[in-house]
């Protein structure tokens, strides 16, 4: 929403590299079905390709170097979640990073884990 | 591997959903460490003149972004918050954030009760288990919770509470109000 007389590059403008620059405007990946919460980890295999990581990437190796769920990544880099993906579609390309879909996808959570969540809930 | 736990870790899913303005940011808030999580830009300019602010008159901007908590129940049990954007046109994200959620949450404003319709049609044709939590805001009057239960026409074993999503301890017996329900689907009484 702008208003007239404003600033252009304010934070509404968003950022002067737009998201899509960033991922040479694909908007699809392998990662297109990533869960939300699947969690990913940095394998620490060297980068093969030719055109060079770039510094999100970078990045995203770093904050995984402890298993982080795709939400997490996406709101520390603060992109939109499609931008992310991409990137982690090549990084899961390259072999750089090992994805693991949460332990619950699908069927619902067993009881013993729904009686942990209350408990832990009801102590917080 | 950095889990000492003998187990896999468990990552588990919560929504939080309802119409616009009813409370999702504020009850993700008090429970968890709440960040926003940004959806794809290009949607970041079809809000203007679509949102309809009758009635919420403090709220006069909404954003994209997803409400996205976290609490950690223990090392190796996290549970996500998601506050998913109350309007129809956000469906796309409610369908991959519903799948393999372990339930949802849709807050009720009774000024504007017919805003949680689509929301629990929704997770009834999904079969996620889900619960009503009224949200009592300053100045709204004051509905009992089966009155709520009536105007929603919501089966008996949905629950339906009070709540002030301000205040921490009402959001924590929201939540646990959610998994217990969860739980019940998932071990029916016999009988």
């Amino acid at each position: 929403m702008t208003v007239h007389g404003e600033q252009w590059l304010d934070e509404e403008a968003g950022p002067v590299v737009r998201p899509y620059a960033l991922i040479r405007g694909r908007t699809r990946s392998s990662a297109d079905d990533l869960d939300l919460i699947a969690m990913v980890t940095a394998t620490g295999a060297p980068y093969t390709g030719e055109a060079g990581l770039g510094p999100e990437e970078h990045r995203i190796l770093g904050l995984c170097d402890q298993p982080m769920s795709v939400a997490d990544i996406a709101s520390e880099l603060d992109l939109p979640l499609g931008v992310v993906r991409v990137l982690l579609g090549d990084l899961h390309d390259q072999g750089m990073i090992s994805v693991r879909a949460p332990a619950q996808r699908g069927p619902r959570p067993n009881e013993r884990i729904l009686k942990e969540v209350i408990n832990g809930l009801r102590a917080l | 591997m950095a889990y000492e736990h003998s187990e896999e870790p468990v990552a588990l899913k919560i929504l939080v959903a309802g119409g616009f303005g009813v409370g999702k940011t504020t009850l993700v808030g008090a429970i968890s460490e709440i960040r926003p999580l940004r959806t794809e830009e290009v949607l970041s300019d079809r809000g203007i003149g679509v949102d309809d602010t009758d009635g919420v008159e403090t709220k006069t901007t909404t954003t994209v972004a997803m409400d996205f908590g976290r609490i950690t129940i223990r090392e190796g049990l996290v549970v996500y918050l998601f506050g998913t954007p109350g309007q129809e046109r956000f469906w796309f994200m409610w369908d991959e954030l519903s799948y393999g959620a372990l339930g949802a949450v849709v807050l009720a404003d009774t000024r504007r009760l017919t805003d949680c319709f689509p929301s629990i049609d929704y997770f009834e044709q999904r079969g996620t288990p889900f619960i009503v939590a009224v949200n009592c805001f300053d100045g709204a009057e004051r509905h009992e919770a089966e009155d709520v239960r009536i105007a929603l026409d919501l089966d008996p074993e949905v629950p339906v509470i009070m709540c002030d999503v301000r205040r921490r301890a009402s959001a924590k017996v929201v939540l646990v109000t959610l998994v217990e329900h969860a739980l019940r689907t998932l071990t029916p009484a016999a009988g």
